[in-house]
């Protein structure tokens, strides 16, 4: 048995972690009485967690450098403002309502802006050598005193049609059929890169996993992606929607209606995606070395070449990115712009990468560990909504679980040393 | 006659040709104190050149200049004969000088290949890195150092202290360094692993590699140099082919800053 786990080659903390998710569900579950684990909650936690889910993954790299973006919440509240102004002010005066590119021109000025605060942030940390503790801990007061600043408080409010399908809902919602070929080419694409890691493996003469563990990965990989599409696509339409949606379409809209399913959330294949780019960056390039070496010993990564200033300043650049990124799908969630969007969301971004297996000591995290972490915050939050628990109850158990999860972790640690 | 028996690369050693590098009246001075102040030494290929010296003499501080890590304030570095511009790692790696520092420079939390490509990885002709060929080339490299390495794929923090310090020399022989300045490269190891660097510096020694060889041990430094440099205060205080002084005069030079009759004095010597 022993030997065969071996052989699997499974990372211990993704399993103790999915070990975690599965307690949670299904204690939820039970506690509610099967209200839970219903397609319906796991699409609307999933969408809920895309933002928190985002952000974690750019947090993942700021803390695995050994430092810390306090600031995340309040860039976003200032991107979320400024994406705000620009599609319903701004490019209405150029081009009128529901321009097909309006949410395009959006979401490239929150990225833009983000990643601009981001990389001037860094800059302060990295040339000048402010602690990024002090640095972000000024941006949380800085940007949200700017989101307020923008509009004077005002609430901008409603978002674009198309814009608005970021956020989710019924309408940022894929349908049926193409998150089957969704899901169909995330199964093949794992397929075809564990089998071509594998060829490249035994072709410089490296130990492979045995064939058997090798099927019984892949097996694993395709039943949760499949398993996934099969969830979002059990939970369909309400009702009243496909009527309205009939009755748009010139159809008959009495008798039987038909089942639409919700298929994937749009924010949520968004985190899927800055999910898949992330781990890309950071296990298969340069800069994702660079940023672990930095976390593992700063001098040493000095001492080999690298321009540890320009690493850090695009970390730093990369988080705020993501942040305006999150201020989209949050915005568009909300279908409004709030200067008090993203409040004492970096703490919750902190908490997803840290329970996720993030080493606040540096050198030490994953990405796949930090969305997870986001999902684990999401679940417990949404299930004690379900619950009926009241907020201030539900902030004193978030708080615990992380303190609690970071515990477990160091035992862990010392376990495995 | 005694010239004829001696091999190429002792003959070079002996002071003959344009040296490998030099360093004129190099001085650098951190908040008024000058940690190194106007030294000048030189080492030729295949020499083993030891510098000697208390903890806080400034040897350290010299072979960082060497390697880049801090700009001299003054001075002349020339290699081959040519000045040489160091104001980064980088510009050192450049011209062939490796280093193995005394903390050894490793990034703890990745694997060995890792810590011997760092700032040097192998891409793939998409630009990303081609860990399979880093990896294939780390357990040659490694091979070489210690045949019975296998734990390629942990991060270095979990391996032994002789362990890390193969990972550190592998780095430093891997890209063809021509000056190899080791730090204290004992001072972690137990008495099998010291022999075992022993052997390596007189391989490299034999492939032309000259070596600047740090220590506070001045049996390490009469084992294996050719010649030797003491620094006291920041300050040279003599240079000396080690078959020409004994290790108490040595001793006298690192404590008093005496220089003796067959050692060519430097600006720190006591009169």
């Amino acid at each position: 048995m022993r030997d065969a786990l071996r052989a699997l080659e499974l990372d211990l903390r993704l399993i103790g972690m999915i070990g975690a998710l599965a307690v949670i569900w299904i204690g939820f579950d039970i506690l509610t009485g099967g209200a839970f684990l219903t397609p319906r909650n796991l699409w609307n936690l999933s969408v809920q967690a895309s933002s928190i889910a985002v952000m974690a993954t750019g947090m993942v790299l700021v803390i695995v450098t050994r430092n810390i973006d306090l600031s995340v919440g309040s860039i976003l509240g200032f991107t979320g403002m400024i994406i705000g102004v620009v599609q319903t002010q701004f490019l209405p005066d150029l081009w009128g309502f529901d321009h097909p590119l309006t949410w395009v021109v959006a979401v490239l000025v929150g990225v833009l802006v983000g990643g601009a605060i981001g990389a001037v942030q860094g800059v302060i940390i990295a040339v000048l050598g402010v602690s990024s503790f002090i640095v972000s801990l000024g941006g949380l007061l800085v940007w949200r005193g700017g989101a307020w600043w923008v509009t004077t408080g005002q609430t901008v409010a409603p978002m674009d049609s198309l814009f608005k399908r970021l956020g989710g809902g019924f309408e940022g919602a894929i349908g049926a059929g193409p998150s089957w070929m969704i899901g169909i080419a995330a199964t093949l694409l794992a397929i075809a890169v564990s089998l071509i890691s594998r060829r490249r493996r035994a072709q410089y003469g490296f130990p492979v996993r045995p064939p058997w563990a090798e099927g019984v990965v892949i097996a694993l990989l395709s039943v949760a992606i499949l398993g996934a599409v099969l969830v979002v696509n059990a939970y369909p339409l309400p009702a009243p929607i496909v009527r309205r949606m009939l009755e748009a379409q010139g159809l008959a809209s009495d008798g039987d209606l038909p089942t639409i399913a919700h298929g994937f959330a749009i924010p949520v294949l968004i985190a899927l995606a800055v999910g898949a780019l992330v781990t890309f960056l950071s296990s298969r390039t340069r800069f994702g070395r660079y940023v672990f070496a930095i976390g593992g010993n700063p001098e040493a990564a000095e001492l080999s070449g690298i321009n540890t200033r320009w690493v850090l300043v695009s970390v730093f650049g990369l988080m705020g990115a993501l942040c305006g990124l999150s201020a989209c799908i949050a915005t568009a969630r909300l279908n409004a712009a709030t200067n008090a969007n993203g409040t004492l969301d970096e703490l919750y971004v902190i908490a997803a990468a840290i329970i996720g297996g993030t080493s606040l000591a540096g050198g030490v995290g994953t990405i796949h560990g930090a969305m997870l972490g986001a999902l684990v915050m999401q679940s417990l939050q949404s299930g004690m909504v379900l619950l009926g628990v009241d907020t201030p109850m539900q902030n004193i158990v978030v708080g615990i679980v992380l303190v609690a999860a970071v515990y477990i972790d160091t035992i862990y640690r010392r376990g495995v040393k | 006659m005694r010239d004829a028996t001696m091999p190429a690369t002792h003959a070079a050693a002996a002071g003959r040709g344009v040296p490998l590098v030099e360093m004129r009246d190099v001085s650098i001075a951190f908040g008024g104190i000058k940690a190194v102040d106007g030294v000048s030494v030189d080492l030729h290929p295949g020499e083993v050149v030891g510098l000697l010296g208390h903890n806080g003499a400034g040897k350290s501080t010299l072979i960082k200049i060497l390697s880049g890590a801090y700009p001299a304030d003054q001075g002349e570095i020339r290699i081959n004969g040519e000045t040489a511009h160091i104001a980064s790692p980088r510009d050192a790696k450049r011209y062939g000088i490796e280093t193995i520092y005394q903390t050894l420079a490793l990034a703890d939390n990745v694997d060995a290949a890792a810590n011997i490509f760092l700032g040097r990885e192998r891409l793939t002709r998409w630009g990303t890195l081609n860990d399979h060929a880093m990896e294939a080339e780390a357990r040659a490299v490694m091979g070489r150092l210690n045949p019975h390495f296998r734990r390629f794929k942990e991060p270095v923090k979990a391996l032994s202290g002789g362990q890390r310090q193969s990972v550190a020399i592998a780095r430093a022989i891997h890209f063809n360094a021509r000056v190899l300045i080791m730090d204290e490269p004992t001072a972690a190891l137990g008495p099998a692993e010291t022999k075992q660097v022993g052997d390596l510096v007189l391989q490299l020694k034999k492939e032309g590699i000259g070596i600047f060889l740090i220590s506070h041990d001045i049996h390490d430094v009469f084992d294996l140099a050719d010649r030797l440099h003491v620094m006291k205060n920041g300050k040279l205080v003599g240079s000396a082919r080690v078959a020409d002084v004994t290790k108490d005069e040595v001793l006298g030079m690192i404590i008093m800053g005496k220089c003796p009759p067959a050692a060519t004095p430097g600006p720190g010597a006591s009169s």
